[in-house]
């Protein structure tokens, strides 16, 4: 074993700055994910077979599609066809959308979870089906399905490593760089292991603490 | 068929006034089966009609058709003077009707179920002035007026802020009346809703609903309630194989019956413990 103490605690800035390209794609595609998961998840069970058909190719193409492979061709394969995107870019939108297929379907077993009766107890109020979908169904039915979000959101964090393929400077690339310049494997990896636990913890708390602000009596 | 004809036909009776409810040759079926078969039925503003029969018989789908939670095949339900569900277009063939319309028919017709469906994210006052503000566009405090006013009605003013889980079944029940009250429907329909209470909590139910009926509410109630049935009726249907068998005023319909399916049906559910 070569942990070199020193190594570590030098390492530590340029990982921390690392670290804040990784919170920033996380936070930014867990947001996006999670809007185009409700959209999506609503979507999956619309009466409209065009809706729900787009809705379900979506889910299948990008669950069926590894997120190393969305990244790389986007970077790698679109400029063939005249778009080029910056890293970044691509990064969120690769991130976002492979999340927002998860979500769209945890989202989806949600809303199928509910008694059929609380729409039909809100459509007999004269509320319209997106009125009652907004206010009585999701709802409930986020509620019900936020332990999993959470799981979705948490392997988004840590999938945000696979972005050092297409030469972001996130928080595993500044590992890479440490140890090639050190030739020190042990010390910037640990350092880079306890970046990422650092990081889902917020995620671990915000779960809890939003199942209790919002238990369902 | 004119149906606009039809409509001001019924609306324009000097002698008899136009019913709340009318319902012409309703036909109803999930595939091959028929649950509907032809039901006629009038309903007078401020009459209370109940409506008994077995398991099965189509007296919870024909309350479902009223408000259009079910669509219906034939015929036609008319909810004073408006036609629910359909509409002619140009070429004189029946469409669904716009949703937006739709929903506002449903503001008018109140309707409470057997599993009460209460919101259980919203505490009962939530669950009260939910419609009010976001469908009937009242103001917060309007909704809240009305909202509290009809808890009283249902004396459960005390518990405006609790969750639905927190409750009896009984309580709950009374809270999705005093919900679909709020929205100040021209007739109420009312769907078993004793049924899944323990005993105990059946008479503070039928209580409100009693009240209710006295206020001069139009009201439909399917229910195994015979004595509730025969009480607050003006008239009882006894419906069975989705048909209307007989109907009647109660004396007449529980003690002197005409059609022997009638007779046979009162005579399995009418035990000593029935009270009549």
């Amino acid at each position: 074993m070569d942990f070199d103490l020193q190594l570590f605690l030098q390492s530590l800035p340029s990982l921390a700055q690392g670290a804040v390209m990784t919170a920033k794609l996380a936070v930014i595609s867990i947001a996006i994910g999670f809007a185009i998961g409700l959209v999506g998840g609503v979507a999956r069970i619309s009466r409209n077979r065009v809706v729900s058909g787009l809705a379900l190719a979506y889910v299948i193409g990008m669950r069926g599609v590894p997120l190393l492979v969305t990244l790389l061709f986007l970077y790698y394969g679109l400029p063939s066809l005249g778009l080029r995107l910056d890293a970044f870019t691509v990064a969120i939108i690769a991130l976002s959308v492979t999340n927002g297929a998860y979500i769209t379907e945890i989202v989806r077993s949600g809303i199928l979870a509910i008694d059929p009766g609380q729409m039909r107890a809100a459509r007999s109020l004269g509320m319209s089906n997106g009125l009652a979908m907004r206010r009585i169904i999701l709802p409930q039915a986020l509620r019900r399905v936020l332990p999993p979000i959470t799981n979705e959101a948490l392997t988004l964090v840590k999938n945000t490593a696979l972005v050092s393929t297409i030469a972001l400077a996130d928080l595993l690339r500044a590992g890479l760089e440490v140890m090639t310049w050190h030739a020190n494997t042990f010390s910037p990896f640990a350092g880079v292991a306890l970046f990422y636990l650092l990081m889902t913890l917020p995620l671990i708390w915000l779960n809890a603490w939003v199942e209790r602000r919002f238990r369902m009596r | 068929m004119n149906h606009q004809a039809m409509i001001q036909g019924v609306s324009s009776g000097a002698e008899s006034p136009a019913p709340m409810i009318l319902i012409e040759n309703l036909h109803k079926s999930y595939g091959h089966n028929d649950v509907l078969k032809g039901i006629n039925l009038a309903i007078a503003k401020g009459e209370v009609v109940t409506i008994i029969g077995p398991s099965g018989s189509g007296k919870s789908t024909l309350l479902s058709c009223i408000n259009f939670l079910e669509s219906y095949d034939e015929g036609r339900i008319v909810v004073d003077g408006a036609v629910i569900g359909y509409v002619e277009d140009g070429k004189g063939r029946r469409i669904r009707m716009p949703e937006k319309d739709l929903n506002a028919l449903r503001q008018q017709i109140g309707i409470v179920f057997q599993q009460y469906n209460l919101f259980p994210h919203m505490t009962v006052l939530q669950n009260i002035i939910e419609a009010p503000i976001q469908v009937a566009g009242m103001s917060r405090a309007e909704a809240i007026a009305v909202a509290r006013l009809q808890l009283d009605r249902v004396g459960l003013r005390n518990k405006e802020n609790a969750y639905p889980s927190e409750l009896s079944g009984g309580q709950q029940q009374r809270v999705a009346i005093a919900r679909g009250l709020a929205m100040m429907p021209k007739l109420m329909l009312f769907d078993e809703v004793t049924s899944a209470l323990d005993p105990e909590l059946v008479g503070e139910v039928l209580g409100v609903m009693r009240d209710l009926a006295a206020d001069g509410m139009t009201m439909m109630v399917v229910t195994h309630e015979m004595a509730f049935a025969r009480d607050v009726g003006d008239r009882v249907v006894f419906m069975d194989d989705g048909r209307i068998v007989e109907e009647g005023p109660p004396d007449q319909l529980f003690y002197a019956p005409r059609k022997e399916r009638t007779r046979a049906f009162l005579k399995r559910v009418l035990t000593p413990q029935s009270g009549l």
